[in-house]
């Protein structure tokens, strides 16, 4: 029950996650600053917005549902919490593990952009309810084209556990090279998710203020904003695991200082191309995801299904 | 969802100023939009008509922010033609240089807004760096970055000295190489084209309709330039292009706007070279004679116009100002038709909006009985101070 709670709550759950997504939301708007050669914000700045937040006053629109309004920053927090846990971090071994926990990995981080729509219908304001179905199209676009590209991996390694696979790919050093078209689909597709340029649709600033959190303030933004940060860590790390697996028979130390330093580097992957691009409209969006990155990740499925059947046997 | 409306100002981050358009939405498509006017309006012109000539020239240089020179400028020479007065050769020369480098930093201060309306905040991030560097020269040619009081009746101010005049022509060198970047970008650049070509859409019969001008109208191919159909200053004898193009939206005016800045940097130094000494200014009487004049100037986003009236004092009877904006705003409903909310952005950014140049006083009517009631400050106080007590917040 102690160790049950100490993971959750302090490692690698609640409190390391929440200090290492500031760090990262850091980090990303450092780099973004100075590849726009800006000077950019000092190293506390993300933490110390949170603070500034949490000390703001609330405000519920009248109309709003009040419940849900107050509830959904706390879903997305936890949810993306939850998820960590299958996650392999350092080694091979991930706290829970299970054969299929890569769907529930997947399925539980569909679950903010849920409340991302949710949390914009039930603000009853007109900026925010476009911006929620904004956010709901977009979901359909991406979503399909990432369980594909993270699926692919796993197919090769026969198994559908994150912990297994990241064994699999131990044993077989060099086979992650097979998923690198996967890794490209899935760091756009992550933009997407995460809600980043050129696919900030859902919250394109000039055009419908802040799209869902509109009418969000004081602790419940703070919160969604923090949520958003481990969501950002989360998925980087989910690809880390799935993409990037070697170097996992490190000592842990070493071990750990390489999985922040993947997280680091596929951040700053997504950092560099919200630099160079300009935000695409909803429709070119999802022309462009089932156009172009659907077909690519059929082909690293169809790839690994053909590679499947040479290789491993 | 069915229709909605949804308000986009006279508070929303894409506008800078205060402005409503109402959008009526169906989906994301639009299919009506209702402007009001009236939220920055300054009483300028009333205000004109109560102070001297020479103050007049401070108080219509604020009428823009950024195109502060062209209302100055315009409302000089106007003043001259009623006078009589010709200006010095250098005096006209130092107005077109000065005129010139505000063109380019308005076009790159676009450039950046334009960039920032879709979302691509590197753009807006480099042409404003970018910017410096005119905003620096402007400092030390006038002594200000914006507003800069160069201009007076007769003349300007301020001399151009040799060494600043060979500072003008390497920034103008640098600003050129950084000006051939962003014209590779902007004609290159797969998301900034797709967001671009074939957005907000104006042909050139609804152009002339309307009476699209400037750039906007440049850009649905009206052939139109008051610096070169009925040249003031030193345009008569320097020679430019006028950019006119045929795409007909939102990217032609980038492309008119960004090749601008090149005839711009071409302008600046045949200016320099053809500049003779001599003197900067001509006396002229405090009192202007009566008569009354219309003066025409090119300003950066359009054609600008000022009507002087005079009685022989040293106050104008009257003082009109049109904008370039205000001959914009009615294109912008024609290129609003049948777009998407997230194209509004930029096509309203791309006739390069200046709504606090263009306001004009609004009289307002009640729906039902159709008739207005003026106000004044004690009542409205009273009218505030009731609304805010019938929702719970008490003085």
């Amino acid at each position: 029950m102690a160790t049950a709670l100490f993971y959750i709550l302090i490692f690698p759950g609640f409190l390391f996650l929440a200090v290492f997504g500031l760090a990262v939301e850091f980090v990303d708007r450092k780099l973004y600053a100075r590849l726009q050669n800006r000077v950019g914000p000092p190293w506390f700045q993300p933490l110390a917005d949170f603070i500034k937040l949490l000390a703001k006053e609330t405000i519920i629109p009248d109309k709003a549902e009040k419940l849900i309004f107050k509830l959904l920053p706390f879903f997305a927090l936890t949810s993306v919490v939850a998820t960590i846990l299958y996650i392999p971090i350092w080694g091979t071994e991930a706290i829970f593990s299970f054969n299929g926990d890569i769907i529930i990995v997947l399925y539980l981080l569909s679950i903010p952009t849920l409340t991302f729509f949710l949390a914009g219908w039930y603000s009853k304001s007109l900026f925010s309810m476009i911006g929620a179905i904004r956010a709901l199209t977009q979901f359909f676009a991406y979503e399909v084209p990432l369980f594909i590209v993270v699926l692919s991996p796993a197919l090769l390694a026969g198994t559908w556990s994150l912990s297994k696979m990241a064994e699999f790919y131990n044993q077989h050093p060099g086979y992650w090279l097979f998923n690198l078209i996967g890794f490209g689909v899935a760091v756009i597709v992550l933009l997407g998710k995460l809600e980043k340029v050129p696919f900030d649709i859902p919250e394109a600033e000039t055009e419908i203020v802040a799209g869902s959190f509109t009418e969000y303030s004081g602790m419940l933004l703070a919160f969604f904003r923090l949520a958003i940060d481990i969501e950002t860590v989360v998925c980087a790390a989910l690809l880390a695991a799935v993409f990037l697996p070697f170097g996992l028979g490190l000592s842990p130390i070493l071990g750990f200082s390489l999985f922040i330093i993947k997280v680091l580097f596929i951040v700053a992957l997504i950092s560099l191309l919200r630099t160079v691009f300009a935000r695409l409209r909803i429709d070119q969006m999802v022309n462009f995801c089932w156009k172009y990155i659907a077909p690519i990740s059929f082909l690293q499925l169809l790839i690994n299904i053909i590679l499947g059947a040479v290789l491993v046997k | 969802m069915g229709k909605v409306i949804i308000p986009i100002g006279p508070q929303h981050p894409a506008l800078k100023e205060p402005e409503s358009f109402s959008v009526t939405l169906e989906g994301e498509k639009i299919v009506d939009v209702n402007l009001r006017l009236g939220y920055n309006h300054r009483g300028i012109e009333k205000a004109c008509e109560e102070r001297t000539y020479i103050q007049d020239i401070y108080i219509l240089e604020r009428v823009c922010g950024i195109c502060s020179h062209s209302h100055s400028t315009c409302f000089v020479q106007t003043v001259e033609e009623i006078a009589g007065v010709e200006i010095p050769e250098r005096a006209k020369y130092i107005r077109t240089i000065v005129a010139e480098l505000e063109r380019i930093h308005s076009h790159l201060l676009w450039l950046g807004v334009a960039g920032h309306e879709i979302g691509f905040d590197t753009l807006f991030m480099y042409t404003w760096r970018d910017r410096e560097i005119v905003m620096m020269i402007l400092k030390k040619v006038t002594g200000n970055r914006v507003n800069y009081g160069i201009n007076t009746i007769g003349g300007v101010r301020r001399d151009i000295s040799q060494e600043l005049l060979k500072e003008i022509l390497t920034s103008v060198d640098a600003l050129e190489e950084r000006t051939k970047y962003y014209i590779q970008v902007a004609t290159q650049e797969t998301t900034l084209m797709n967001r671009l070509l074939n957005v907000g859409k104006l042909s050139h019969e609804d152009a002339v309709l309307t009476g699209a001008i400037g750039p906007t109208g440049r850009a649905s191919g009206i052939d139109s330039d008051t610096r070169r159909d009925d040249p003031y200053a030193a345009y008569d004898k320097v020679t430019f292009k006028v950019i006119v193009d045929n795409h007909n939206d939102v990217y032609g005016r980038t492309l008119v706007r960004v090749l601008e800045l090149m005839e711009a940097y071409s302008i600046i130094r045949q200016s320099v070279q053809n500049m003779t000494e001599g003197p900067i200014t001509v006396k002229v009487p405090r009192k202007i004679p009566a008569g009354e004049a219309f003066g025409r100037y090119e300003a950066p986003r359009g054609e600008d116009v000022h009507y002087v009236k005079s009685n022989g004092t040293e106050k104008p009877e009257r003082v009109k100002v049109r904008a370039p904006t205000l001959a914009n705003i009615k294109p912008v409903l024609k290129m609003l038709e049948n777009y998407n909310l997230a194209d509004l952005p930029i096509i309203v950014a791309a006739i390069d909006p200046c709504f606090s140049c263009t306001d004009r006083t609004l009289l307002i009517k009640d729906k039902k009985s159709n008739k207005s009631k003026i106000m004044d400050w004690e009542s409205l106080r009273k009218y505030s101070i009731e609304w805010y007590k019938k929702r719970g917040i008490g003085f």
